[in-house]
């Protein structure tokens, strides 16, 4: 009865001949050990499929089963600290099922069935409801209420509901009649194809920053809630570490990690580091707002290309019930790998580097389910992503970093020359950008200071001039310099190792409010308008450096502490006071170049 | 199973297809009997219909569209494994070449595995002693680690394989463990008929060979089979870890030539090239291999991974390193200027790296001021190559006094800490001890990277007289 049988087996992709059963980007079964596929192109005759496990042992002749729907997520409480693969199985279930090698064909469902949630109901009988719109909550993990939200595509009036009460995720809770007289049962589970964008009632203008207590990207390159960040760089430039960082310490509400290609055992750092991390607004375990996709590197590939669609969707679906909702893809450059590769299988015609001509418009479509959203449930959320890119062999030219650029408003360029001088976060001040400054003054301004843009422009302009600088330092050496000139490398040194980088590892310093953000900041620039003064009066640079004031700088991410930021005050004092000290030759009226 | 079908259909590179075939499998093994009676392996690499394309492992030399009969095995390439396979040697598909007959075989297992479930690993805490100044202070190898060696032609990356298969250890409080079973999986992939010999000579000589698995594939054995050696190593690695409960340390040799045959072979079956021509999935397959690193929960064993590989034309950026980057755990380089001053091992300081260091060292593991001395190298180390380069510009003669002290310091750096003969073993002591000898001959100012107390403690400009003059 079943003429859907398997032609051709090469790698992940199968073909079926002859069939007119398939829709495209359908889910289908295939084989006798029913490994999850999804078509990707269908003609007269051949029918291609993509399988999202390995095909070894699959014969020609077994049968390929139609699903009906397109690859779903599976959206219901239970999503928040769990681990799942690229197409959503729970990987700790698939561990207890087929034991620590993960092997094809595990039929599983994608979240606990069984697991009974206290529900709230929200509507009655007699409302009318919407798409989107709430019609239940419960508690999810100690941080999150999950709101059950109406299918985006359902409405009506309900004509029954049940109590409120402990269901699990397949229990009927609410009955509607849409406009249609047909009748659809409400549970807590929606399914909704990955690879569409979940509707929203409105996009919104851009207007907080999502804050991250790194002090490079919230002084230098801030990013805003709903916005796109690329993260580029080489291996060992410390991608993943900026990542980790974001994770852990963003103002996000909810964080999707997905691994996407990367390292097994980075996966169970993040999971073992995020199970025993305490989030410092809450008080409570990071993972009770995280949720991770793990598709290590050497998980089938077709999955690694499913991920991140998985991902977004998860984090659209937490966007629509009004939480702010960060994405971390490690790494989109594997993604776009995948796409090679599966288009290489295909014999499709590679543009540049092999990478397929639709790689750009695959990106713009990832990038573009980021924003600020007024929901249809009538809240605000917004999916902010930020994606780490691998550029191959450390070229920002080649085609992922180049179309990922085209897409994204923030660029941290990491650097390798800084990560091999062990400075972290390895970002770039020079090659690095943020589009959303201009769009985020207005919250500076009311909610940390009113100088603040005015004072991180002069920390751009002295970091800029020093770059100029440092290109006749490489030449002729330091000592030529006039003594300003001098000054200004000395005060972006201070900028560089005392506020730039910073120590992932260090109790105070791996996260800084934006408050003492902003004092360090400021009692940089003060030690540099103070020298500078002293330098134009003719004190010689040499004894305003031996005041060691500098150095104190330096220290002062360590010495205070985030709690004390009166302590910065003390500083000023101290500045005053030693800088009163240095001697000023008579008679000089600029500086004299030492010979 | 007995089902054989005479003839093939077409002979093309190591492939050959077979037309008609029924009920083959994907991957699944095949025997292809000659005339004379001799018996060839090979695996079906794709399936179309009725046809089957096969990938003969000893090359498709003597073979005509009449004189083979062919038989499927009904399973996919598997590996013959008990605890006798320590000591032997194994061609590049995994057959005895040492004479002593098939290995007894307890369990048979899949040579492609299946990837390690991210819930299921532990993550990798513990080190791996190999004696080696370098590896152990600034880039220490951690077990279920992965961390290559990116060497170039003609420096000594062979020799410092051997001293680290003969050295490596694991050890407790500073001392060999006597509980830990420790194991070495040696594979050479497209070595030399010479260097294979010196290999298995050296290990012969330094009495480890009862330790090691050797698996030998020759530069001018079928490229197949070279796809195929760093599979069955691993598969040997993760019985003796996971079911021996031992300590494995696999060691790749060499990297390049496996990518080269990947790239022989995916060119033969006509796939679509991507960079410098390497199959566009280039990066999955290193993964497949690389990704076999680790630590289960619930078991006491691991699996490290040193894969070897030679930059062409020293290119760091050259697609096989560049992606063996970006899925190991850190790299280790070496530096041909060093080679060529005469320091061995010529291990590039700044761009090596070992990502798992960081939770493996210190107290407990090493010692506690590792980190602290490992950072303080790396980062006077850098500014000697701040002053050097400025030297370069002004000359030395112009530099200013501390900038002197640094190049003092990078002199003696070099030529203490990372050289070492070839035969020396040392303690995680007597290295971390050396280093802040070495630290000692610069100013106590310049430390900034290491707090007071340790400073005090350690900081001793006696020690550093020893290499004055």
């Amino acid at each position: 009865m079943n003429h859907n049988i398997i032609y051709s087996i090469n790698g992940p992709v199968v073909t079926v001949r002859d069939s007119k059963d398939f829709s495209m980007q359908e889910m289908v079964l295939v084989g006798k050990k029913r490994l999850v596929g999804e078509v990707i192109s269908i003609s007269d005759s051949i029918t291609t499929i993509q399988v999202y496990e390995s095909t070894t042992g699959l014969r020609p002749g077994e049968p390929v089963e139609p699903t009906g729907s397109p690859i779903c997520a599976t959206l219901a409480p239970g999503i928040l600290s769990n681990i799942f693969d690229g197409i959503q199985r729970p990987l700790q279930e698939m561990e207890a099922l087929s034991g620590a090698f993960i092997s094809e064909g595990g039929d599983i469902s994608a979240l606990d069935r069984e697991k009974k949630w206290e529900v709230t109901l929200a509507v009655k009988p007699g409302d009318t409801v919407k798409g989107g719109q709430v019609f239940a909550s419960c508690p999810e993990t100690s941080l999150i209420t999950h709101k059950a939200l109406v299918h985006p595509e359902l409405s009506g009036t309900v004509t029954w509901c049940a109590p409120d009460g402990s269901y699990n995720i397949d229990a009927p809770l609410v009955k509607l009649t849409d406009g249609e007289g047909k009748e659809h049962t409400l549970t807590l589970t929606q399914k909704w194809p990955i690879r569409t964008p979940r509707p929203v009632a409105d996009r919104m203008p851009i207007t907080r920053p999502l804050v991250t207590g790194q002090r490079v990207i919230d002084t230098l390159f801030p990013i805003a809630k709903g916005g796109t960040a690329a993260v580029p760089g080489g291996f060992g430039t410390g991608k993943t570490m900026t990542q980790h960082q974001l994770a852990k310490w963003c103002d996000a509400d909810i964080i999707v990690y997905i691994g996407c290609g990367e390292r097994g055992n980075e996966m169970t750092q993040v999971l073992e580091e995020f199970s025993s991390l305490v989030d410092p607004k809450s008080g409570k375990a990071l993972t009770d707002r995280t949720v991770l996709i793990a598709n290590t590197s050497n998980m089938p590939v077709a999955a690694r290309e499913a991920s991140i669609y998985t991902g977004i969707t998860l984090a659209e679906y937490y966007r629509d019930m009004g939480y702010h909702v960060a994405i971390m893809a490690d790494s989109t450059s594997r993604w776009a790998e995948a796409l090679r590769e599966i288009s290489g299988r295909l014999e499709e015609m590679p543009a540049e580097e092999g990478f397929p001509a639709y790689l750009p418009s695959r990106l713009s479509g990832f990038y573009e389910r980021a924003g600020y959203m007024d929901t249809l449930c009538g809240a605000e959320g917004s999916v902010t992503i930020i994606g780490a890119v691998s550029p191959q062999g450390s070229d920002f030219s080649e085609p992922v970093t180049q179309n990922t650029k085209r897409f994204v408003r923030c660029f941290w360029a990491l650097d390798k020359s800084l990560a091999y001088a062990r400075h972290y976060p390895a970002i770039n001040w020079i090659n690095s950008y943020s589009e959303y400054m201009d769009e985020l003054r207005l919250w500076y301004k009311e909610n940390v200071d009113p100088t603040f843009t005015r004072k991180r422009q002069r920390l751009v302009s002295l970091l800029h001039e020093e770059e100029k600088l440092m290109e006749i330092v490489k030449l002729i050496g330091s000592d030529v310099l006039p003594d300003d000139q001098k000054l200004v490398i000395e005060t972006c040194r201070v900028i560089r190792v005392g506020f730039l980088q910073q120590n992932a590892y260090h109790k105070d310093d791996t996260y800084v409010p934006m408050e003492k953000q902003l004092r360090m900041m400021d009692v940089i620039l003060y030690l540099y308008d103070k020298a500078k003064e002293l330098v134009s009066r003719g004190a010689p640079i040499s004894s305003i450096l031996e005041t060691g004031l500098f150095d104190l700088l330096i220290k002062m991410k360590y010495d205070i502490p985030n709690d004390k930021p009166e302590m910065f005050d003390e500083y000023r004092r101290e500045i005053e006071l030693n800088l009163a000290k240095v001697y000023i030759p008579e008679g000089q009226g600029a500086a004299q170049p030492e010979i | 199973m007995s089902v054989q079908f005479v003839g093939l259909k077409e002979i093309n590179g190591p492939l050959v297809v077979l037309d008609h075939v029924q009920d083959a499998s994907f991957e699944e093994m095949v025997h292809l009997e000659l005339e004379d009676g001799t018996i060839r392996d090979g695996r079906i690499v794709s399936l179309e219909g009725d046809k089957a394309v096969i990938q003969v492992f000893e090359g498709t030399t003597g073979l005509s569209l009449t004189n083979t009969r062919t038989r499927l095995l009904g399973h996919p390439m598997e590996m013959a494994l008990s605890p006798e396979v320590l000591g032997r040697v194994f061609s590049g598909s995994g057959k005895p070449i040492d004479g002593l007959g098939e290995v007894f075989a307890e369990v048979h297992r899949d040579i492609n595995g299946q990837p390690i479930n991210p819930v299921s690993r532990t993550y990798p805490r513990n080190y791996i002693h190999t004696g080696i100044s370098s590896i152990d202070a600034l880039m220490t190898l951690i077990r279920g680690q992965k961390l290559p060696i990116f060497s170039g032609s003609g420096m000594d990356h062979n020799k410092l394989a051997i001293q680290i298969v003969s050295q490596a250890q694991i050890t407790k409080d500073g001392k060999e463990d006597p509980d830990s079973k420790f194991c070495v999986v040696f594979a050479a992939m497209g070595v030399k008929n010479d260097v294979a010999d010196h290999f298995r000579a050296s290990f012969e000589k330094n009495g480890v060979m009862k330790n090691v698995v050797m698996f030998l594939n020759l530069s001018n054995d079928p490229i197949i089979e070279r796809i195929l050696t760093p599979r069955c190593a691993l598969t040997v690695a993760e019985y003796l870890a996971f079911e021996q409960d031992m300590h494995v340390l696999v060691i790749l040799t060499d990297m390049t030539s496996y990518a080269e045959a990947l790239r022989e072979f995916s060119s033969s079956k006509g796939e679509i090239p991507g960079r410098k021509g390497y199959p566009g999935y280039l990066y999955s397959d290193l993964a497949s291999l690389y990704e076999r690193a680790g630590i289960i929960n619930g078991h006491s064993g691991s699996v490290t991974q040193i894969p070897i590989l030679t930059m062409p034309n020293d290119d760091i950026t050259h697609p096989v390193p560049d992606l063996t980057g970006y899925i190991t755990e850190g790299q280790i380089v070496l530096d041909r200027s060093l080679d060529l001053m005469g320091i061995y091992p010529p291990v590039s300081v700044l761009p090596s790296l070992s990502r798992l260091m960081k939770d493996g060292i210190g107290e407990g593991y090493t010692r506690e001021d590792h980190s602290a001395v490992a950072n303080q190298l790396f980062a006077c180390y850098a500014k000697v190559q701040d002053a050097r380069s400025l030297a370069s510009v002004i000359g030395e003669e112009e530099l200013s006094p501390i900038d002197k002290e640094y190049l003092r310091f990078g002199q003696k750096f070099e030529s203490h800490f990372l050289g070492q003969g070839e035969d020396e073993s040392r303690t995680i002591d007597q290295t971390l001890d050396l280093g802040w000898s070495l630290l000692s001959m610069l100013p106590m100012e310049e430390l900034d990277r290491v707090d007071k107390e340790m400073l005090e403690k350690h900081y001793d400009p006696e020690k550093a007289k020893m290499f004055k003059g």
